[in-house]
């Protein structure tokens, strides 16, 4: 946004810092950022291991006995549980700063944080364990 | 020599009142140039530390004669009242204005705006927002002003002299901080809005930026300074930082205890302590009375010691903690970020300390000053509304109807004036080699900034304050006139271009010097006591005398030299100052 | 306690030197002495070549702020005593460029105030004489919070998305559009809205909060920008679902 400046004899030479490759490791909250920043790979992967599954699927039997095969490799079990690492920390993350995003006023009063984020916890759970039901209960 | 850009008015200073004439030349001719000059980016100015409140009368109950009649009788009798009339008329159609740009007032339940009571003030009239009034001025002016695209902003510019040529003011010659450029920023008007002089003391609420640069400027020019021996002492500083806490804790329901947790204003005829607040009355009283109050307190022995000087208490533990928490939230802020105590359940440590001047620049009703094409505003300025005592929440309605007065006037003037003439051209070009000479590039000097400083400080505050006498002064007199000496022979250490601040600060120390030199000449003349300036010599008024504005003007060898003028009275006689009954 | 402390300062003098370095100076460590006391210590009586910014010492000018051993701080409000024995370690604020010693450049930031708005704008303006608009205290808390900031750029240096990319409206001129969109007397939020919906401007924040907890004066840029993404995310459902007749 800003244009560069011209350096005269009268104007010399600004001195901009670099950030240091490392710089992300100064700061627990930058080192987040960073994992929020990466974690984007692994989402892209998970949406690929939808695609295939989906691929899988609609190949018929044979096709998805390859596929649930070939996911039991430890590679793919091993990006997979990183995936579901990375989607709870983003949960988490984004649960955190509902807060922030909703200012709910109850009665000319803002409602405390703590509730905004609890209640998404508590919706975040049951759906979790309604899911859990379907898939090993029902 | 360079010329930066030719501007049709220039102002010099970018807070409150600086702001307010540029927005207010920007709406009276849209076809104007018009250029901020300011030593820092405008959001630093120091209209960002006032606290307290603004005053515009609003409330039925109230009229503007009162209004009038409280400033004038807080000033005793030295305010010009034509100009006070036009002041209190003005004023609530500023605010109003500033409440239209989205001044964040504090609000009544039903959301009209809501008003505080004030020292000295019969009325509850003072408009706030919370206790940063100031803070919010200036950031609804600033962020206001950068609608109007006819304002060129010089932010961190530095203005060392104004060019003067066939009798008028044509610009001034400026220093770039940044890239160490010494320029010449010619126009038809200059209007001065650089503040006060509070630096002169070392004791002061005011910023390190508060050092009577346009005093200096205009005092140069051959413009008078006017009323220059009034200092306010603001009776509520914290001990060494000399930070201010608003006369909003007092208009709340604060107490003001000496060291036995007495109310000890109602021994110096300010009326009878009640539970509640009373207007005009105790802790209510004007600044200077309360002020005066301490220093003979402190002679009866009944202030309390610490290192840093001796203070009394400021009580607002009965207030409790949501009145603090809504009301004077900056107050709280400030005790327990700078002082490491809680008011809502501590006493707050307070002294005197210096806070404002009622004089400044001369200028008439219209802010123009004597020299033509020049112009004050704000505490920079004396028109005077404040006489020889202002009262609080008058400064900043003063720079808002007085910084819109001096746009519109200037405007008017930059709209027929003539263009600069190249002859000031060549004065630049003198001013920039005068600076380098002098300063930049000079090695051999033998004297420093910092001791020179503090000396001034030393005789300032020995001759000039709460309390003059003739001999002090005198002698304050003959110091400050070695230290002008002494100034010629100052070495900076910094010899470089780039964001020089040694070099801002020796040209700021040499404002003040000249400043300080007529403080102290129009107090020694003036042997009378009335308001802030009390001669223990003369502790009487005198009407006979000294009802008359003291002009001071700086002589070819730089001495002064100090005249006299009439104050104008239109309805209020002078009589005298009646609080607590 | 110790009565003395070493200051470990940034200097650049750009006239003779390539890069910044370091220089040590002793200073007095009273209890009252805050970070800026020192260096006016320096200043006036070890070395009149250190430049730094300050005016009131009182927290709201926002003259001061600087980098105190790794934090963005304002120096007025920093007590030297809390880094007893010291070192401290004074640099200019991060991710500006240093135009000398301590001194930042902050030009960029003064563009991108400017650029959001940050004035009243009404469709109609209501004359004087009609008195003030009424906004009740619910109204102004709204906004108040937003209102607070004293533009130290403290959040800036905080910021390593403004640091990575010196594009990014960042949070301080975010939170300033804010406090105008949410005050009841504004009409202006459509406009400001396309100016901050781009990329650059709230979708460039990834909610590191850091901005948030450098803020001397509890203003909540992150969280200023968070509900401003939900609102222009809504926005943006209701372009898409409504109809353009039901609007």
């Amino acid at each position: 946004m800003n244009e560069q400046p011209k350096y005269t004899d009268f104007h010399p030479r600004w001195f901009r810092r670099r950030m240091s490759t490392y710089w992300w490791l100064k700061r627990w909250s930058y080192v987040m950022f960073i994992l929020r920043e990466l974690s984007s790979v692994f989402i892209a992967w998970s949406i690929v291991f939808l695609l295939l599954l989906t691929r899988a699927v609609s190949q018929g039997q044979e096709g998805y006995e390859q596929f649930l095969a070939w996911s039991k490799n430890p590679v793919v079990v091993g990006l997979n549980v990183i995936s579901l690492l990375f989607v709870g920390f983003h949960a988490v993350t984004w649960f955190n700063l509902a807060p922030k995003a909703m200012v709910v006023r109850l009665r000319g009063r803002r409602v405390p944080a703590l509730w905004i984020a609890g209640s998404n916890y508590a919706a975040w759970a049951l759906v979790s364990a309604l899911v859990a039901w379907l898939i090993l209960g029902g | 020599m360079n010329v930066t850009a030719f501007h049709d008015v220039v102002l010099v200073g970018g807070g409150g009142a600086g702001l307010r004439a540029a927005i207010a030349i920007a709406e009276t001719n849209p076809r104007l140039s018009i250029a901020v000059v300011s030593k820092v980016y405008p959001m630093r100015s120091h209209t960002v530390s006032a606290e307290g409140g603004s005053a515009g009368v609003v409330r039925p109950d109230d009229s503007l004669d009162e209004h009038a009649y409280d400033t004038i009788s807080g000033g005793d009798w030295l305010c010009d009242q034509d100009a006070v009339e036009a002041f209190v008329k003005e004023a609530p159609e500023e605010l109003l204005r500033l409440e239209h740009w989205g001044c964040p007032w504090s609000r009544e339940p039903d959301g009209r705006i809501a008003v505080r009571a004030f020292g000295g003030m019969r009325k509850m009239r003072t408009w706030f927002a919370a206790d940063k009034t100031g803070f919010h001025m200036l950031h609804t002016l600033f962020q206001t002003s950068l609608k109007y695209t006819r304002v060129v902003r010089y932010d961190e510019w530095f203005a060392a002299s104004l060019l003067v040529d066939d009798g008028r003011v044509q610009g001034v010659v400026a220093l770039e901080l940044m890239s160490g450029k010494i320029e010449a920023i010619t126009a038809k008007a200059v209007i001065l809005c650089t503040g006060g002089c509070g630096r002169v003391f070392p004791f002061t609420t005011n910023a390190n930026i508060k050092n009577g640069d346009g005093m200096a400027l205009a005092y140069r020019a051959g413009a008078p300074l006017k009323d220059m021996e009034f200092v306010q002492y603001h009776p509520t500083g914290l001990p060494f930082t000399g930070i201010l806490i608003t006369e909003a804790c007092r208009s709340e329901g604060g107490y003001l205890l000496n060291k036995d947790g007495y109310r000890y204003l109602q021994d110096y005829g300010l009326g009878k302590p009640e539970a509640k607040p009373v207007l005009r009355s105790m802790e209510l009283g004007p600044r200077d009375r309360l002020s005066q109050a301490f220093v003979k307190e402190h002679e009866k022995g009944r202030t309390i010691e610490t290192p840093y000087g001796p203070v009394v208490h400021l009580d607002l533990r009965h207030l409790g903690e949501q009145l603090i928490n809504t009301k004077l939230p900056f107050v709280r802020e400030l005790c327990l970020k700078y002082q490491n105590i809680d008011p809502v359940t501590e006493l707050i440590p307070v002294r005197p300390v210096a806070h404002y001047m009622m004089g400044g620049v001369h200028t008439d009703i219209h802010g123009a000053t004597p020299l033509l094409g020049l112009y004050a505003a704000g505490e920079a300025a004396c028109v005077s509304i404040n006489g020889a005592n202002r009262l609080g929440s008058n400064s900043l309605p003063e720079l808002l109807v007085f910084g819109a007065r001096a746009g519109r006037a200037a405007a008017a003037y930059a709209s027929s004036a003539a263009e600069p003439r190249s002859a000031v051209l060549a004065q630049a070009e003198d001013e920039r080699r005068r600076m380098q000479r002098d300063l930049l590039h000079k090695i051999d000097g033998r004297e420093r900034l910092a001791p020179l400083r503090d000396e001034l400080h030393q005789s300032m505050e020995q001759s000039a304050g709460i309390y003059r006498s003739g001999n002090s002064l005198a002698q304050a007199a003959v110091k400050l006139r070695e230290l002008q000496d002494r100034f010629r022979h100052v070495a900076l250490q910094d010899h470089s271009r780039t964001f020089n601040t040694e070099l801002m600060a020796a040209l700021e120390l040499s404002f003040m010097l000249d400043v300080g030199e007529a403080i102290v000449e129009s107090a020694l003349r003036r042997e009378e006591s009335r308001g802030a300036h009390q001669r223990t010599d003369f502790p009487a008024r005198d009407d006979q005398r000294f009802l008359a504005h003291s002009l001071v003007y700086r002589n070819a060898d730089g001495s002064c030299r100090v005249e006299y003028r009439p104050v104008t009275i239109t309805r209020w006689p002078p009589g005298e100052r009646v609080y607590g009954r | 306690m110790a009565d003395r402390i070493i200051l470990q300062v940034t200097r650049y003098r750009p006239e003779d030197e390539a890069q910044p370095t370091f220089r040590e100076y002793e200073v007095p460590c009273p209890k009252e002495w805050v970070v800026l006391d020192g260096l006016n210590y320096v200043k006036d009586h070890l070395d009149g070549t250190l430049s730094h910014r300050w005016s009131c010492r009182m927290g709201i000018c926002g003259s001061c702020g600087m980098t105190v051993n790794g934090e963005p701080k304002l120096t007025c409000a920093t007590f030297l005593s809390d880094y007893a024995p010291g070192p401290v370690r004074v640099e200019p604020l991060a991710n500006f460029p240093i135009i000398r010693d301590l001194v930042v450049e902050i030009g960029d930031f003064m563009q991108k105030l400017a650029h959001v708005k940050p004035w009243i704008i009404r469709q109609e303006e209501k004359p004087l004489s009609e008195g003030e608009y009424q906004q009740t205290p619910e109204e102004l808390d709204a906004y108040k919070q937003y209102s607070m900031c004293i533009n130290c750029m403290l959040c800036y240096a905080a910021c390593p998305v403004y640091g990575l990319d010196p594009k990014f409206l960042g949070p301080a001129a975010i939170a300033l559009a804010q406090r105008y969109n949410l005050d009841s007397r504004d009409q202006g939020e459509k406009e400001r809205m396309e100016l901050l919906s781009q990329h650059e401007g709230i979708w460039g924040c990834t909610f590191v909060g850091d901005c948030t907890k450098a803020c001397p004066k509890n203003v909540d840029p992150a969280g200023a920008i968070q509900r401003y993404k939900l609102k222009a995310a809504l926005a943006w459902l209701k372009d898409i679902f409504v109809p353009r007749g039901a609007k």
